[in-house]
């Protein structure tokens, strides 16, 4: 002990290693640089090409300073209403699937075959990309906002239900054991044991997806499914970019009010 | 507290006051009526024969789709390596553009609130607010086809995120150490490396961690639009009808998701 002080008097401070082990420091630095090393020799650049396009992706740039959001008024006032109506109706309907499958998959008000049955819609639901479930949605029930709602709902269903069962999982027991001992039902106890508890942060969750649904159902036209993202494509498709910008500049200003309300409304419930 | 009288002259207790009962009944009335116009909007542009017969549709492509053509998966190693290239790569770009960004937006390190912080904030918004593959769509315009659009792509997508949540970590941090490190008369480099990024460490290695996760997820759709990874091969057996290719492509999507959910949850709690 004495001999490891007398070492270091006179040695200035020195900032420790954030990995103690030097093999386990030295091995993972090299193992990353090789990593790094293989993966950019695996993407090929066509210099001429982006030297070519960064032509076109200037103009897209100057596009941005002259919006032109009169010529395809009216495509990109149906597009956007579609894409409102899509996210809202999706986020509702989402809303309300989920809070049964919430419950479920919560391990503390659930029985284990319920709980699994839950949990295991909740990863699919997680696990699928929107685009991937659009795609399918479109070949099953054809094109339009329809195939875009379904996607969209299912995709709410895996957010909410898992933050919601998270959230029941946390929840004060203290409460919840009150009202049981009064001898309430199942369905009273939730509804006055862990419903209050949770229905401010259920309502928070709600307004952020409907915040992503939005940005969500900005893409989904892209195959088909309906909203902006098919005035987008074709805009763009069409070489249109003050058109584009134009549509890209309303996305961004309805997200930001979007998340500015969002903001506003959980300040107030919470 | 709210209590209606009846003309017997007993009072009653309420949940709630009378106006409050309206007020309710009112919003709750305004939010069905958005709801079924909304509906409406919907259904009005729906082929409904459709929607009847899309049980059959989906049992025929069920049908046409198993078993999975698992040969195929020879065709699909190399996609995989740029996918995952692309997700890793562009969480690397992206942290690094992040990190300055955040301390550019957070209330206590910006260098001018009424300047630079709104600077920051407009990018973290406008990145943010713009899906990956709209990204993709524009760089693969701009920069040609291939796995560097679809990694331009992810890292700008995640810019924004990053510095998002990294912005509102430091603002977040303690400030005694800041200010213990200040008494020391350290310089404004020094107290960001001492009394700043110690705190932010955990955050920072958290967010990154998860969205390389998201990353996984996004960048198995890029080829869609032509952003290399294996989305290019989901969109041409896609478009030649090859479903049994398709159910292979997806459960692969879903292993790889799986696993990198499997990653971030451990890593994360390892470093939590």
């Amino acid at each position: 002990m004495s001999s490891a002080l007398e070492s270091r008097i006179g040695s200035p401070w020195r900032k420790p290693n954030f990995i103690h082990s030097p093999v386990l420091r030295w091995g993972l630095l090299a193992i990353t640089l090789v990593y790094l090393f293989f993966a950019f020799n695996s993407i090929d650049v066509n210099w001429t090409r982006v030297s070519e396009g960064l032509v076109r992706g200037w103009k897209f740039v100057k596009a941005f300073a002259s919006p032109d959001f009169v010529s395809r008024g009216t495509d990109i006032y149906d597009g956007m209403v579609e894409s409102i109506i899509m996210a809202v109706t999706s986020t509702v309907v989402g809303i309300i699937i989920s809070i049964p499958i919430g419950l479920g998959a919560a391990r503390n008000i659930a029985p284990l075959p319920v709980y699994l049955i839950c949990r295991g819609i909740i990863a699919l639901s997680r696990a699928l990309n929107e685009i991937i479930v659009a795609i399918l949605m479109v070949a099953i029930f054809g094109f339009g906002p329809l195939a875009g709602f379904i996607t969209l709902s299912f995709a709410t269903i895996g957010f909410l239900a898992k933050l919601l069962a998270e959230n029941i999982e946390d929840m004060d027991k203290v409460q919840a054991e009150a009202v049981k001992s009064t001898g309430a039902s199942w369905l009273q106890w939730v509804n006055y044991g862990v419903q209050p508890q949770v229905i401010p942060r259920l309502i928070g969750l709600s307004i952020y997806r409907l915040d992503i649904n939005f940005r969500e159902s900005a893409v989904l036209g892209l195959v088909g499914a309906g909203g902006i993202g098919a005035t987008l494509n074709t805009s763009f498709d069409r070489y249109e970019y003050d058109t584009t910008a134009a549509i890209l500049l309303i996305i961004i200003a309805v997200v930001m009010a979007l998340e500015y309300l969002s903001g506003i409304i959980r300040a107030k419930v919470q | 507290m709210p209590v209606s009288e009846p003309i017997s002259g007993k009072k009653i207790w309420q949940l709630r006051s009378r106006n409050q009962t309206l007020t309710r009944w009112f919003a709750t009335f305004a939010a069905v009526s958005i709801f079924m116009w909304c509906w409406k909007q919907i259904s009005d542009v729906t082929t409904w024969f459709f929607v009847w017969d899309a049980p059959r549709i989906a049992a025929d492509i069920g049908g046409r789709a198993m078993p999975p053509r698992w040969s195929y998966i020879s065709e699909l190693w190399e996609p995989i390596w740029d996918t995952f290239n692309m997700a890793t790569l562009g969480t690397i770009f992206a942290l690094i553009m992040a990190v300055p960004i955040a301390f550019l937006a957070a209330r206590n390190t910006t260098p001018s609130t009424l300047f630079v912080r709104p600077i920051a904030l407009l990018i973290i918004v406008s990145t943010r607010s713009i899906n990956s593959l709209i990204w993709a769509l524009l760089l693969v315009a701009i920069i040609g086809p291939g796995v560097a659009a679809g990694l331009m792509a992810i890292s700008i997508r995640s810019i924004g995120f990053c510095a998002k949540l990294l912005y509102e970590a430091i603002e977040e941090i303690d400030t005694s150490q800041v200010e213990a490190i200040t008494a020391t008369g350290a310089s404004r480099w020094q107290v960001m490396v001492y009394g700043i990024v110690p705190q932010i460490m955990p955050a920072f290695a958290g967010i990154s961690v998860f969205r390389w996760d998201i990353n996984i997820r996004e960048s198995t759709v890029l080829g869609l639009v032509g952003a290399g990874g294996i989305g290019l091969q989901l969109q041409s057996s896609l478009n030649t009808l090859a479903w049994p290719q398709v159910t292979l492509i997806l459960l692969v999507i879903l292993v790889a998701v799986i696993a990198g959910e499997w990653i971030s949850a451990k890593v994360r709690g390892a470093i939590i």
